[in-house]
């Protein structure tokens, strides 16, 4: 348990202990009121807020902004006076520790390094992370829920967001704070960190495994084959599955914003897909080309 | 008390205070809209957006993280110089001759933390209720871009120690700019436009080829000027779109 109680108590890896607290916290308690409004819309009762009359501001809203200002200062009073902002030795470029850490936020980036290249996971991901939220109101075009907490009523939409909030992004932090060690090997809490730990790791790149060279013509093609087909048949056959089913889904929606969610979606799925072909099935590459590798 | 009442009379204090404490419907108005700070709120609001259990009131406690991080900041400022012989020692002077020093620093990147903590779940929560839905598309977006700011002015402020934690922070972030298609010496197709590490965008965030002063020196300037300050004009359009897009949302608005 050595390792483990240094890594929880180094002083910026608190702020992590209290992120996971505070964020199974208010995932918990946002369901908890999804689930109740749900109920009550069921039952025929009005949900939380409905037929809300006005209150004034002052003072009931600005009695609980001054509380909550109170007992945030007091906390954070009480967080700096115990534990003290972390000061290493002098910054020194010619001594690189290992393992190098991006700062905790980024660490779920770093974490996607293991799965893609630099320019997919340091700058083709975050862009369209950012991308991506930014065109959520644009492309969930479902007009209920707006305002207030709910599950039955946009069940898509949560369930996608939740998956990439919690297990993409905060699941991958905690990861790369408390297990990843030296040379970015995997090392339980309850493990020393062994410097000198080698780990050999017999990958292929996905067309090895039929046997074609990945880096050879027909590789090449096959390579891009997958990826082009992965996109493909992800935006064609919801397509066609929906036109049947829900054809005034597509008029609502439009062409150019479903090309972008299937865009997105697809995209933010490749993450646990690739994590899968590479922890499982031990592949490096899908698609190996002389410029870049996917 | 007379002395209070002639105070209250006289000519200053009427100047200053249009309006006296009786609690009366009028007054609970005025102490909205006459106060520069308080008219942030519109006089009235729905009863649901008072409750803590609907908005969590994390984008207040954003806010007031933002402000314990400029006041924080403001006075860190005094005691430190941004250059590769004196940051670190500054810092030290910081934690040991600087009295309540240590408590400053912590204070600030405590709040830097919780800041960015805060902010994820500010969005999460406004997820959760659908309130990004019409008519707010728009403040969500201006949201996502000061989510980004926050993000930045933590990273930023990383390397300002000139620790090792820092350095290799900043390192290992500034390396993945390297690999940006086009731009990055390390990235797809950049050859053919003659990148190298000594004209890519990591030259250009970093001000070098390495992370070494002008690097620390562009962190701070980035870091205590023009991020607050886009960071402030967001924010002022932020809370002025949630009063124009009907309030704090909340079912049937």
């Amino acid at each position: 348990m050595g390792p483990f109680i240094e890594i929880i108590s180094k002083p910026d890896n608190i702020a992590i202990v209290v992120m996971i607290l505070m964020v199974l916290f208010f995932t918990a308690w946002a369901f908890l009121q999804a689930f109740r409004n749900d109920a009550s819309r069921k039952n025929g009762e009005l949900i939380e807020g409905e037929g809300n009359g006005k209150v004034d501001t002052w003072k009931p809203l600005v009695r609980i902004e001054l509380i909550v200002a109170l007992v945030v200062f007091i906390g954070l009073t009480f967080w700096s006076l115990v534990v003290d902002a972390p000061l290493e030795e002098l910054a020194n470029p010619t001594l690189t520790p290992n393992p190098a850490k991006a700062p905790w936020y980024f660490l779920g980036l770093q974490e996607m390094l293991v799965y893609f290249d630099p320019w997919i996971a340091g700058v083709v991901l975050p862009t369209l992370i950012i991308i991506g939220l930014i065109a959520i109101p644009y492309i969930d075009i479902n007009p209920k829920g707006n305002g207030y907490y709910t599950f039955s009523e946009r069940k898509w939409a949560i369930l996608i967001f939740c998956f990439g909030f919690l297990f993409l992004w905060i699941l991958l932090i905690v990861i790369g704070v408390f297990f990843r060690g030296p040379g970015w090997l995997w090392f339980w809490p309850w493990e020393e960190w062994d410097h000198h730990r080698v780990v050999y790791e017999g990958t292929a790149d996905l067309t090895n495994l039929v046997g074609i060279d990945s880096r050879s013509g027909w590789g090449f093609f096959i390579g891009g084959g997958v990826v082009t087909m992965y996109y493909a048949l992800g935006m064609i056959l919801p397509y066609v599955y929906w036109r049947k089913k829900k054809p005034e889904f597509f008029e609502n929606l439009g062409m150019v914003p479903y090309v972008t969610v299937t865009f997105l979606f697809w995209t933010m799925l490749a993450l646990p897909i690739k994590m899968f072909l590479r922890l499982v099935l031990m592949v490096k590459y899908v698609w190996v080309t002389p410029w870049f590798n996917i | 008390m007379k002395m209070f009442d002639n105070i209250k009379q006289s000519l200053i204090w009427k100047s200053m205070f249009r309006r006296d404490y009786k609690d009366t419907p009028r007054n609970r108005a005025l102490a909205i809209f006459g106060n520069v700070f308080m008219h942030l709120h519109p006089v009235k609001v729905r009863e649901g957006a008072v409750k803590l259990r609907y908005t969590w009131g994390m984008g207040g406690i954003s806010l007031f993280s933002f402000i314990i991080l400029t006041v924080t900041g403001f006075l860190l400022m005094f005691y430190y110089r941004p250059s590769v012989d004196q940051a670190y020692w500054d810092i030290k002077d910081l934690e040991f001759q600087v009295p309540y020093g240590i408590f400053l620093r912590s204070l600030h990147r405590w709040a830097g933390h919780f800041m960015v903590i805060v902010v994820w779940l500010h969005m999460f929560r406004v997820f959760m209720t659908g309130s990004y839905k019409s008519p707010r598309q728009f403040n969500w977006a201006i949201g996502v871009i000061l989510l980004v700011l926050t993000m930045l002015l933590s990273f930023t402020g990383y390397l300002l120690p000139w620790d090792q934690l820092g350095l290799w922070a900043i390192e290992v972030g500034t390396n993945m700019a390297a690999g940006t298609p086009l731009l990055g010496f390390e990235g797809p197709f950049s050859e053919y436009l003659g990148i190298t590490p000594y004209n890519d965008v990591r030259f250009a965030i970093l001000g070098g080829s390495t992370v070494g002063g002008n690097a620390l020196l562009r962190s701070y300037v980035w870091h205590c000027v023009a991020l607050p300050l886009v960071a402030v004009v967001l924010m002022a359009v932020h809370f002025w779109r949630v009063r124009k897009d009907g309030g704090i949302s909340g079912p049937h608005s």
